[in-house]
């Protein structure tokens, strides 16, 4: 299996803290990572850093084996769903108007029909984005990441507006998408749980890597979960 | 009212003129406008007050300045909001009122206001000659093509920058090249409604489109179509009743907006 990603010594200071200190995994070809870890853990940070929108760090991040800051190819490998869509409410662009947005390849029109149909949105795809749901505008922007056919599926998990239901069928669809269609799939969550259920792999990070590895051999591991579950806690409390 | 007007040659250039200026504001403004850059066209044609200024104290054509001292100011200013991270609607009255104090002075050297300067400010589309409805063609064909060609780029930067730069897209280049074609449309709006109320074709068909509630392209010609029915429609009534044609066509496109914002209240806007 080929390295889908592979982080090495990854470190981004800010001017008073380290957001990142010396973080190094590698994600195989095919791999369900979940990426656990408090508020401010650095998450965000590694996710920019993984897409292009944070260029300051020391140590290398390839993807496929090419350096980030040497290849640009990395771009076309990658589909990216954001946490938080934002776009200006009034935007006068349908579903399958942002779909489109994410294709490179304009004559494959039938691609977002296609990959509407797979995400149960394609009676919504003459709607205006403005008038979706938390849910629907999640799956909007999961068609958009996948219409290219990336090898590698980044997300970071919505943690409001989005109702249960809608939850379940994010869950099933990110299963289909790895099992079926062997996307290799980097997700950041808050759900312990889901991440037991889905992800054969997990990072555990607060500011530094303190765990990577089988899901299995993670959620085995009492002191772990217990570990995580206080640093988890006592963020929480720290911001309410 | 006699079909005879349509038989003047200089009505026949005005209303050429008018509806290539008419689609190319209303097309440039939507992106502006979506990126909350509305007043940007305004500020691009007060500095070009400026520009003009420079031109007819220089003895040069006036527009040709106007074009230079237009775009150079909007890149600056576009630069400097970047780098010394101050606030859209900040830069765009640093834009606005540097550009008409520069004129001002520039006027004032020359020996006080001239007819010219009124015809710049609020323009003069029934005496467009033969060359400029040329160069407002070619200029109009070309800024069309940019924009069919770079589309996608163009469209997915204004609705989400970070996510654009996501997939590969050279966002701050594409900002850049809408500045410029921003600059190049209001310097050669000037003829058909003056400094002063260009910033209303860029916005008013725009603000009245958005509200139909379609997709990107329906948007955008609902959008044209007003604009140019408004041109052309204002043109018209200002020579059959000797008033101004840039208020005149202003007022039109204030009245679809209204009419626009009436069928809305009167929930006869149906979503799909």
């Amino acid at each position: 299996m080929l390295n889908a990603v592979e982080i090495t010594n990854l470190t981004v200071k800010y001017p008073d803290v380290k957001a990142l200190d010396d973080v190094s995994f590698v994600v195989k070809e095919g791999d369900f990572l979940g990426i656990i870890g408090p508020n401010g853990a650095g998450k965000s940070t590694l996710f920019d850093s993984m897409l292009g929108l944070n260029t300051k760090y020391d140590g290398t991040i390839k993807f496929f084996e090419e350096d980030i800051k040497k290849s640009k190819k990395y771009h076309k490998e990658i589909g990216y769903v954001p946490q938080k869509p934002v776009f200006e409410k009034n935007f006068p662009a349908t579903v399958s108007d942002v779909v489109r947005m994410g294709l490179r390849n304009e004559s494959d029109e039938n691609k977002i029909d296609e990959i509407l149909q797979q995400l149960w949105i394609h009676e919504l795809r003459k709607r205006r984005i403005g008038e979706l749901s938390g849910g629907q505008l999640q799956r909007v922007f999961i068609a958009k990441a996948l219409v290219n056919n990336p090898k590698i599926l980044i997300l970071d998990e919505p943690v409001t507006g989005i109702d249960q239901q809608s939850i379940e069928l994010f869950y099933s669809i990110l299963r289909e998408l790895n099992s079926k269609q062997k996307i290799t799939i980097i997700w950041s969550s808050h759900d312990l749980d889901a991440v037991n259920q889905l992800a054969n792999h997990v990072a555990c990070l607060n500011r530094t890597l303190f765990f990577h590895g089988e899901s299995e051999k993670f959620f085995s591991d009492d002191d772990l979960v217990k570990q995580y579950s206080e640093a988890s806690m006592q963020e929480h409390m720290h911001h309410h | 009212m006699s079909f005879e007007i349509l038989t003047y040659s200089f009505m026949h250039r005005a209303l050429i003129s008018g509806i290539a200026i008419a689609i190319l504001c209303s097309i440039v403004g939507l992106f502006l406008v979506l990126r909350r850059y509305s007043l940007f066209g305004d500020a691009i044609a007060h500095s070009s007050f400026g520009g003009i200024a420079l031109g007819l104290l220089a003895g040069v054509y006036p527009l040709w300045t106007a074009y230079g001292v237009s775009i150079i100011s909007a890149l600056i200013i576009t630069k400097i909001k970047d780098r010394y991270n101050i606030s859209g609607d900040a830069s765009i009255a640093v834009l606005l009122s540097s550009g008409i104090a520069a004129g001002l002075v520039i006027i004032s050297f020359s020996g006080g206001f001239t007819i010219d300067i009124f015809s710049f400010l609020f323009g003069s589309i029934l005496l467009v000659s033969v060359d400029d409805t040329i160069l407002i063609l070619a200029l109009t064909g070309a800024i069309l093509i940019v924009i069919l060609l770079l589309y996608r780029q163009i469209l997915y930067s204004t609705f989400n920058e970070e996510q654009a730069k996501v997939s590969g897209i050279p966002v701050e280049k594409i900002n850049y090249l809408i500045i410029f074609m921003a600059g190049i449309t209001v310097v050669t709006s000037i003829q058909l409604v003056g400094v002063l109320l260009i910033s209303a074709l860029f916005v008013i068909p725009n603000v009245t489109a958005i509200m139909y509630g379609r997709g990107f392209k329906q948007t955008a010609i609902i959008s044209m179509s007003f604009s140019v029915f408004s041109v052309v429609v204002g043109i018209l009534i200002s020579y059959i009743f000797d008033i101004t044609p840039a208020g005149t066509i202003v007022l039109l496109s204030i009245g679809l907006l209204g009419i626009t914002m009436g069928i809305k209240s009167a929930g006869l806007l149906s979503k799909n």
